[in-house]
């Protein structure tokens, strides 16, 4: 396959967004007939990538080149009429119409200036046939299942001159069955010499599917394997970059874990496809690391654990009492506290001052009643300010204004002004820097020695093994081993993170 | 997949042929809806008056409402795409009293006319080109149209012109009969606009990019679809509605006054949202608007039958939009869970 020509080569691609570079000088080439897969965690540079294919963002570098053409695609429709096609994975049709109407929007059959609606639907019906499926063109697309949209908007992708087929997480809600029929089309399409990018964070599927893996972490390539010539393991650590022998655990006070009283206790925890069967124990003052690929199900299990999704089956005990966590407002009542891993949508108002966004989580829990003197707050969010060492330490400063890992520490602080007694963090160091994301690392440490129970989530293993005083390892939704992170290492949980029972390997 | 499979047998059965329809015409219900509700009024009205379903009264039920209709023919295309347009009550008094002035200094109608239309028509594209390309919500954009609408209309004039123009008199006095039933020009104007306005949105591109807008304007734009030239140009064919709104509301009034249509943007809401069509976008029918200006229409003659205050027509409509706004959200949930 080396030897012919690429379909579409990228090259030097370079995208900055106001302060960071989302994507460093990559190159990226996909070959006629091959399905083609681009892996990296979070915040790598996939969807960046994706998006100048696709001609939804231009570059600020960077040759795109298309069967030797050069292209400068300056919107989607560009990259349409070029023939490179996207699914996104929130599928973008118009569940207020037809299925045929989908499939042929804006380049309708016409009769005499007047749509053809009879003729629209024959082709349509010709076109989901060529496909092998038998979906109604009549039917309203918002009255079928995901899976039929998502095949539905494949086969409006193939009706044009489609030479590149781009699927951005198409199986992430799709059940076995369904994952098959879309492999089975796939396959199909590749025959036809279609080049079909596939993106996905199953590791299983990619496997199944894909013939060649580009990699890219933190907006950077770090290379292009044949799928048959890497294995998982190398894979999960070119996602996750750094050596394993770079790093060792944090040092940690002697005394040793004593399984004392559980503070939480959940068992068989399940939410919808998300999580099933989670068991987690937590003893106050202990950290917990979570460590998973992405979508292996790890903010879903935070977001069980605080009350932000309801559970759909299993129990969560707090000191050996049943509680029903129906809302985050329930769980921050108990003293369970949950940190999103998007804090900037989620989280802090960019336009408060430091003084306002450490007060707001604290007046809502007083209720609107009982109003928090405007020098209280002031007093509380200065001695906040010191004592997480936010910078700059004037706490009527905008938080817009304030670097990523300062930001998250106002969120600390906001939570922390709860008193909680459990503190779920997503993410907390991601995009932040590196000298920062120690002293996040440090504070958890001293937070914990204060007797606050935290569960850490984080991409980077090395940091989950350094602050968690225990591991829970996270698969398919499901936790596939819990052991004390003294018995880890960044390579033994590298192998349990990505599949320890490889056949091949 | 088996989903998909399994449905083609089931289609031949009675309980497949009901899910065969909603799947494809669930955006009909709300529409239908209006449809039961009006054969509801008509009927119950008829049995308690005794004389209400005459060929006069039904008559004067399109000729009293034509300019509502031609209103509610541009407030569909604005609000399938999920906009909002409060101007037209005001494009209507403007694009009155304009047409009136002109004509009472003289112009003939054949450059008044245009000029009423197109002068509506202006406002719209101001609208348009704040909400699509100022990024301004069209609430506030056709907000500030409300304002020079009506402002524009006391430029004109203070008090009300009197139109003696024998054309514009012609499409009001004129009836063509057909034994006790009769229509008007503007009658006809009205149908005439409401049939374009079916046929421009279920069987042109245009029409159909208004639905996709109305749908996700993202997804519409990553389509490929011109985005940006539908959502001017429902705003523009909304004030073009206004303008003929205007005209049609002169001949029958006789008049053009510039405190004409105030609160009447409200009545278009409410008449194109009891006839199916949801405020939250992407569903809708021109036809079904029609229809519910036949609901209004009919429940103020029932109101002026028994010699109530008018003032009751507005409880009754707004109690009626309530109704259906949660007959559509149940809708819309259901869909929405179906899929």
């Amino acid at each position: 396959m080396d030897q012919a020509q690429p379909l579409v080569e990228l090259t030097g691609a370079t995208v900055r967004f106001t302060s960071t570079v989302a994507l460093d000088r990559v190159d990226f080439r996909m070959f006629p007939g091959e399905v083609h897969s681009l892996m990296g965690e979070n915040g790598a540079g996939k969807s960046t990538l994706i998006k100048v294919l696709t001609g939804a963002l231009v570059p600020d570098a960077g040759v795109l080149t298309l069967d030797g053409d050069l292209q400068h695609f300056s919107r989607p429709y560009d990259a349409q009429s070029a023939g490179i096609s996207t699914v996104y994975q929130e599928i973008d049709l118009l569940p207020n119409l037809s299925v045929a109407e989908n499939i042929w929007l804006g380049r309708e059959p016409r009769r005499m200036g007047l749509i053809d609606a009879k003729a629209m639907r024959r082709q349509a019906a010709a076109v989901l046939e060529d496909l092998g499926l038998e979906i109604d063109p009549a039917a309203l697309l918002g009255s079928q299942s995901l899976a039929v949209q998502q095949l539905v908007a494949i086969a409006r992708a193939i009706s044009t001159n489609l030479k590149v087929l781009v699927l951005d997480e198409p199986t992430s809600s799709l059940d076995t069955d369904e994952v098959a029929e879309l492999f089975r089309v796939i396959r199909d399409l590749k025959q036809r010499g279609v080049a079909i990018l596939f993106v996905s964070h199953f590791l299983d599927q990619v496997y199944e599917i894909c013939d060649r893996i580009t990699v890219l972490r933190d907006g950077a390539l770090v290379g292009e394997y044949l799928t048959t010539e890497l294995l998982r393991i190398d894979l999960v650590q070119k996602m996750l970059g750094r050596e394993a022998s770079f790093f060792k655990a944090r040092e940690r006070a002697e005394a040793a874990v004593e399984p004392q009283e559980a503070f939480l206790s959940a068992r068989n925890v399940s939410v919808g496809k998300g999580i099933t069967d989670a068991d987690v124990d937590l003893a106050e003052g202990e950290v917990l690391g979570l460590a998973g690929l992405l979508g292996s199900g790890r903010t879903e299990l935070a977001r069980a654990l605080t009350g932000v999704d309801h559970l759909s089956g299993g129990i969560i005990r707090l000191e050996q009492k049943d509680v029903h966590l129906d809302s985050p407002r329930k769980a921050l009542s108990l003293g369970v506290v949950y940190s999103s891993e998007n804090r900037r949508t989620e989280g802090l108002v960019g336009e408060m001052t430091i003084a306002e966004n450490i007060g707001l989580a604290l007046q809502a829990q007083q209720g609107p009643f009982r109003r928090i003197s405007p020098a209280r707050m002031r007093e509380l969010a200065a001695s906040w300010v010191e004592a997480l060492d936010i910078r700059p330490a004037d706490i009527d400063v905008p938080v817009r204004a304030l670097s990523g890992g300062n930001q998250q520490k106002v969120m600390l602080a906001r939570l922390l002004a709860l008193s909680p007694r459990l503190l779920v963090l997503d993410e907390p160091t991601r995009g932040i820097d590196v000298g920062a994301k120690v002293e996040i690392q440090n504070l958890v440490g001293e937070m914990a020695d204060n007797g606050l129970s935290v569960v850490f989530i984080s991409a980077e293993l090395e940091e989950v093994l350094r602050v968690g005083d225990r591991v829970a390892i996270l698969r398919d939704g499901r936790i596939v081993e819990t052991a004390p992170s003294s018995d880890l290492n960044v390579d033994s949980l590298m192998a349990l993170v990505s599949r320890p029972d490889l056949p091949e390997a | 997949m088996t989903a998909v499979e399994t449905a083609q047998p089931e289609r031949r059965t009675l309980t497949g042929a009901l899910g065969t329809f909603t799947s494809r015409h669930a955006a009909v219900l709300p529409t239908i809806a209006a449809v039961a509700i009006l054969i509801v009024l008509l009927v119950g009205a008829q049995m308690y008056f005794g004389n209400f379903l005459t060929a006069r009264n039904m008559s004067a039920l399109l000729l009293d409402n034509a300019y509502l209709m031609v209103l509610a023919v541009g407030m569909t295309f604005v609000i399938v795409t999920a906009g909002i347009d409060l101007s037209v009550g005001s494009v209507m008094a403007f694009t009155g009293i304009f047409g009136a002035s002109l004509l009472a200094s003289g112009v003939p109608l054949v450059i008044a006319l245009p000029a009423m239309l197109v002068s509506g028509a202006a406002i719209g594209l101001l609208i348009g080109v704040l909400v699509q390309y100022f990024n301004v919500q069209p609430f506030i954009a056709s907000l500030a149209g409300l304002f020079l609408g009506r402002g524009l209309a006391f430029v004109v004039s203070l008090s009300s012109i009197r139109v003696e123009d024998p054309a514009l008199l012609w499409l009001q006095s004129t009836r063509f009969r057909l034994g006790d039933w009769y229509i008007t020009p503007t009658g006809i104007i009205a149908i005439v606009a409401v049939v374009i306005g079916a046929l421009v949105m279920h069987f042109t591109r245009f029409g159909r990019t208004v639905y996709a807008v109305g749908g996700s304007a993202q997804s519409a734009r990553l389509m490929g679809l011109n985005v940006a030239r539908t959502t001017v140009m429902v705003y523009v064919i909304s004030g073009l509605c206004g303008g003929l709104a205007g005209l049609v509301l002169t001949a029958y009034s006789g008049a053009g006054y510039p405190r004409n249509g105030i609160g009447t943007e409200l009545d278009v809401i409410a008449v194109v949202v009891i006839g199916g069509t949801l405020l939250t976008g992407g569903r809708g029918y021109v036809l079904g608007s029609m229809i519910g200006v036949f609901v209004y229409g009919t429940i103020k003659t029932i109101i002026s039958f028994m010699g109530a205050e008018q003032s009751w027509t507005h409880i009754i409509v707004g109690g009626l939009l309530l109704l259906f706004i949660v007959v559509q959200r149940a809708i819309v949930a259901r869909s929405e869970r179906g899929s």
